[in-house]
């Protein structure tokens, strides 16, 4: 099989501003993978399926990940005009203009995003995987991505099962839905900011602390239990 | 109940199955086989539109047996993952480990010694046989033959549990493999209660091809129902014996060349159908081969350690990085995707689970069958219900 650079190459020959982006693999697997503009998305993919020597016909593993909003601090040095007190020649107090140069700690927050990854296969040449990557723009209200599902059908049940649990919404899929949680839940229970719900439904009398607990969370709680969606359908 | 959709949305470009009209005047009948339904091998639910006895729509539900595996192993070590493995697809847990193994292994540049290797082929096609031979028979089960070739099945399934219990110590749950290695080594009179239970496999195999294979009630059942194109099969993702038996010569262990399986004489078998009689053939061929492999492995089995010197188990950090490793489980690829961001715990940890990816394409084989020979289409897959849901 052609390298993941070539590859790229022939994506770019073939579909016009695709923006295809080489993403490099630091462990010893050495499986690189391309990031691709979710815009030309499914153009890629298409071409990666009926390119003649390619021929990705079979994509094994569509997953999610997710990537949460993440803090940099990062160290700059600073130099800055300090006003210092110091000893003048004839024992008197002086007030002196001095430079100096100061590490300082700056923190930034590097916004996160939700991603697909997708290993294709090839069945008729016997080669793969190429690892192919879509991001959302963000985490919260950008998470819309193209669906793969026209192209390779085995994308069905698993966009759908990435949609369940990490709240990537697939546009062009024609039956998306939960498929692992029910249908009522809430929330994206794969996402790392995920709080479980404790609505204590094993203890069916509360008391002593397991009371004192769910009192506490009884308003923090994203109302996720069955006992909060009970009521709710009430 | 969920209401069935019957008017099927129609995507360009997408392989949607047919959409099949009514003949009668009457209302659809709206069915929910299942969860707990003898046929489902477990918690599984198809809810089913009907026409008199003719399946119009098929939707699958899942869910049931769902306890998101992939979240608690994110919160556990990389090896704390290795027993959690064997409840995926609990027919098979020795694959299971395999196929985790290899995906840690490839992630941070593991050598396997060989005699681990020959070990871990061996347990891997015992487990090959012992879950062919059950998914058979309770395939025929649901033909409505109770028992006879299940029993038959079980009892061979017995004595290769047997084995797996005096190696790891239990019978299903094994908890086998190491990153680098297996966990305790074979012992000489381990490895000849195994030739002895090999050399008896080849009959087995006769006795129960003699029994099934053309038996008229089996053809009758079998034979042109559930046919799944070679095309639909491979742009679905179906992978491992309900591929081949579509006619497609696609083995991980031929293609993948992991393991050693380079060093072993076997044949892949294929259909030429794709109906659910090719499966089981395919199925009954794939043991007969196994037995094969298991021959080889057993006069090659090599002295040595079983566990790389150097594997590192304390503190065992992978650098930055991802990785995916596949193989060839009993129903399909088995493949584990892994990030690491150098924490002692997987950042992202995924199981490509072949039973539900093989069920994709349900609907589009029960289309325009009857009720009963859905239950028939649905056994062909061989599925456990442990790996659907995770």
């Amino acid at each position: 099989m052609k390298t993941v650079e070539e590859i790229k190459a022939a994506i770019e020959a073939a579909v016009p501003g695709a923006g295809v982006e080489f993403v490099p693999n630091p462990s010893l697997s050495a499986q690189h993978s391309l990031r691709l503009a979710p815009e030309s998305a499914v153009a890629v993919a298409t071409f990666l399926r009926d390119d003649a020597e390619l021929t990705l016909d079979f994509l094994s593993n569509v997953s999610g990940v997710d990537w949460p909003d993440k803090e940099v601090a990062e160290k700059v040095k600073v130099t800055r005009t300090v006003t210092k007190t110091v000893d003048g020649p004839d024992g008197q107090k002086v007030d002196q203009q001095v430079e100096e140069t100061v590490e300082e700690t700056r923190k930034h927050v590097e916004p996160g995003c939700l991603e697909a990854v997708y290993h294709l296969y090839s069945v008729s040449k016997k080669h793969g995987p190429l690892v192919i990557r879509l991001r959302t723009a963000n985490r919260t209200d950008q998470i819309e991505l193209p669906s793969l599902t026209p192209v390779w059908r085995a994308a069905e049940f698993q966009e759908r099962e990435v949609f369940d649990l990490y709240g990537i919404v697939f546009a062009g899929h024609p039956d998306l839905r939960r498929i692992l949680m029910w249908p009522e839940f809430k929330d994206h229970p794969m996402r790392k900011d995920y709080v479980e719900p404790d609505d204590f439904e094993y203890e069916p009398t509360a008391h002593d602390e397991v009371l004192k607990r769910a009192q506490e969370h009884k308003d923090s709680e994203q109302g996720t239990g069955i006992r909060d969606q009970e009521a709710a359908a009430k | 109940m969920t209401v069935v959709d019957t008017k099927a949305e129609k995507v360009a470009g997408w392989n949607r199955p047919p959409v099949i009209e009514p003949d009668g005047e009457g209302e659809l009948l709206e069915v929910a086989m299942g969860p707990h339904h003898p046929s489902t091998h477990g918690v599984f639910r198809m809810d089913v539109a009907l026409d008199g006895e003719r399946v119009i729509r098929l939707k699958p539900v899942f869910g049931y047996l769902h306890r998101n595996h992939e979240k608690i192993a994110e919160g556990a070590s990389y090896l704390a993952s290795m027993p959690y493995t064997d409840r995926l697809d609990y027919f098979c847990s020795l694959t299971n480990n395999w196929a985790y193994a290899l995906a840690v292994e490839k992630l941070v540049g593991q050598q396997v010694p060989e005699r681990a290797e020959y070990i871990r082929v061996i347990l891997a096609e015992l487990t090959r046989i012992q879950n062919h031979a059950s998914s058979i028979g309770f395939l025929i089960q649901e033909m409505g033959a109770s028992g006879t070739p299940l029993m038959y099945a079980f009892r061979e399934r017995e004595k290769i549990l047997d084995l797996f219990e005096s190696l790891t110590g239990s019978r299903m749950m094994c908890n086998y493999m190491r990153f680098g290695g297996c966990r305790v080594d074979v012992s000489a009179p381990w490895l000849d209660a195994t030739r002895k239970v090999v050399a008896g496999l080849p009959a087995f195999v006769d006795e129960f091809e003699a029994l099934l294979s053309s038996n008229e009630i089996l053809m009758a059942r079998c034979q042109g129902v559930g046919i799944l194109r070679p095309d639909l099969a491979v742009n679905a993702g179906v992978s491992g014996p309900m591929l081949r038996a579509s006619g497609v010569n696609y083995d991980i262990r031929k293609v993948d060349h992991y393991g050693i399986y380079d060093r072993f004489q076997f044949r892949i078998p294929l259909g030429d159908h794709g109906d659910i009689y090719d499966r089981y053939m395919v199925r009954v061929l794939e043991m007969r081969e196994s037995i094969k492999i298991l021959e080889q492995a057993l006069k090659e089995l090599p002295a040595g350690p079983i566990m790389d010197p150097k594997a590192k188990i304390r503190g065992f950090r992978p650098k930055p990085g991802e990785a995916y490793g596949r193989i060839e489980a009993p129903k399909g690829e088995l493949g584990f995707y892994l990030i690491s961001d150098g924490g002692p715990n997987p950042y992202r940890y995924r199981v490509r689970p072949p039973s539900l990816i093989n069920l994709t394409i349900l609907e589009d084989m029960c289309l325009g069958h009857n009720v009963a020979d859905v239950v028939l289409i649905f056994g062909s897959v061989d599925i456990v219900l442990g790996e659907v849901d995770r």
